[in-house]
């Protein structure tokens, strides 16, 4: 995995600029305040506190993922009286309906994607500390699909929203949003922001450290 | 000691990866796009960046984007009873009910974000594409970066689509200007999104720059 004629930008004296990408040679890794030649953003080798960071949108977030789950989502005031639904009722009330097709994509959204995001981000994470040289390039693929299924687990947010708007039914039926949609919303915004943190290329330094020694 | 960092002096560009740090030149061709050859992460995209395809794309996009969100995206008729609503009525709705947490963050996510990076886009690449260099360039370009993330119309649309399923139980739905829009927004975000080559612009801007 470390041939030799792999080198890593850092050990060579190389920063990216987070901001616009620009490389610049640093010749004096302790110098505190090195700004971007190009744009003008404070230069950093890794991210800052990356894992700080991560780690403590991650807890948030898992905090928040027990009130998400149990508690309602979605309040359905009928004349029969109120219908409490946390996100699972709500899959199991689509998927008795007969709509399975549409039961299986919100059950990925909002059940699945969460959960794999929560314990990918920890996967990472306690990898990365305990200085693991196991699997990089999946371990970098699965960070790279953290980002790109980040967004649609906000998919029951947009769901209640607009059930909660379009069912003010007067005598009929009203809906309105739980307090599960507040909690929801916190998961889905915290375990991004987690990943936003945490900095991929800390999953490789590992190998080039050991070389160097 | 040098505080004062300075571009590498290489002849062939050297690219860095932004996902595992590895320092590689530049292949000559780049049509197909780079990708980094320890991780497969992207290094940089397809296409040869034209500002003024970009252009083109953000200004239709941001007409659709009114669009979208001044027609409703779904009408609701049950027991005589019309509602219909917009992506901004939803937030209205959830802010009413005490909903605030949530309200904010639909507005952000739906409306804000896409909106606000579509007005830096049309700032940075409208002067570019006619020769000039925006002021604060640096400024809105990290703006973007930032923004970018949040955007998440392509998810909203999925949700308008999971609720006319579910209301279509109870009630007779119809689906309105607004979600058309939405559709035609989502895919001249991403073409655009797929062509945004943040290195290029750079490039143009500093040509733009040198010449005045
Ligand atoms: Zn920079
Ligand atoms: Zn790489």
């Amino acid at each position: 995995m470390s041939r030799p004629n792999l080198k890593s930008a850092a050990s060579q004296g190389v920063w990216r600029c987070h901001a616009c990408g620009q490389l610049s040679r640093v010749s004096a890794p302790a110098a505190a305040a090195v700004s971007c030649p190009r744009c003008g953003a404070s230069l950093h080798q890794r991210k800052p506190h990356s894992l700080q960071y991560a780690w403590a949108f991650l807890l948030a977030a898992m905090l928040c993922y027990i009130p998400a789950n149990l508690m309602p989502i979605m309040l359905t005031e009928m004349l029969s009286g109120t219908q409490r639904d946390t996100i699972m009722s709500g899959v199991a009330y689509l998927w008795r309906s007969g709509s399975w097709p549409l039961a299986l994509v919100v059950f990925v959204a909002s059940v699945l994607v969460p959960l794999l995001k929560i314990l990918s981000m920890l996967l990472l994470l306690l990898t990365v500390h305990w200085r693991s040289r196991w699997a990089p390039r999946q371990r970098t693929r699965l960070y790279r699909l953290l980002e790109v299924v980040g967004p649609w687990s906000m998919l029951d947010i947009y769901v209640v929203g607009l059930l909660v708007a379009l069912v003010q039914l007067q005598s009929l039926a009203t809906i309105k949003a739980g307090p599960g949609a507040i909690a929801f919303g916190a998961v889905v915004v915290l375990t991004m922001l987690s990943a936003m943190h945490f900095d991929p290329r800390l999953i490789w330094d590992v190998f080039e450290d050991d070389d160097e020694r | 000691m040098n505080l004062h960092p300075s571009r590498p002096d290489t002849a062939s560009p050297l690219l860095a990866c932004h996902e595992c740090d590895l320092l590689q030149a530049a292949p000559a061709n780049r049509a197909q796009g780079v990708s980094c050859c320890r991780c497969g992460g992207q290094l940089l995209p397809g296409p040869a960046y034209r500002p003024s395809t970009s252009l083109a794309l953000v200004l239709a996009g941001l007409l659709v984007f009114v669009l979208a969100n001044a027609f409703p995206v779904v009408g609701l008729e049950a027991g005589g009873v019309k509602t219909a609503t917009t992506l901004l009525g939803t937030t209205w709705q959830l802010s009413q009910q005490q909903m605030e947490p949530v309200a904010l963050l639909v507005l952000l996510t739906g409306v804000l974000t896409p909106g606000l990076e579509l007005l830096c886009l049309l700032y940075l690449l409208l002067p570019l594409s006619l020769g000039h260099a925006p002021r604060g360039f640096a400024r809105v370009m990290r703006l973007v970066h930032v923004l970018h993330p949040w955007g998440m119309v392509e998810v909203f649309l999925l949700g308008v689509l999971v609720s006319l399923v579910k209301l279509a139980h109870m009630a007779e739905v119809h689906p309105g200007i607004g979600l058309w829009s939405f559709f035609a927004l989502i895919v001249l975000l991403a073409g655009n999104a797929s062509r945004f080559d943040p290195g290029m612009l750079w490039e143009r801007y500093q040509a733009c720059r040198d010449r005045t």
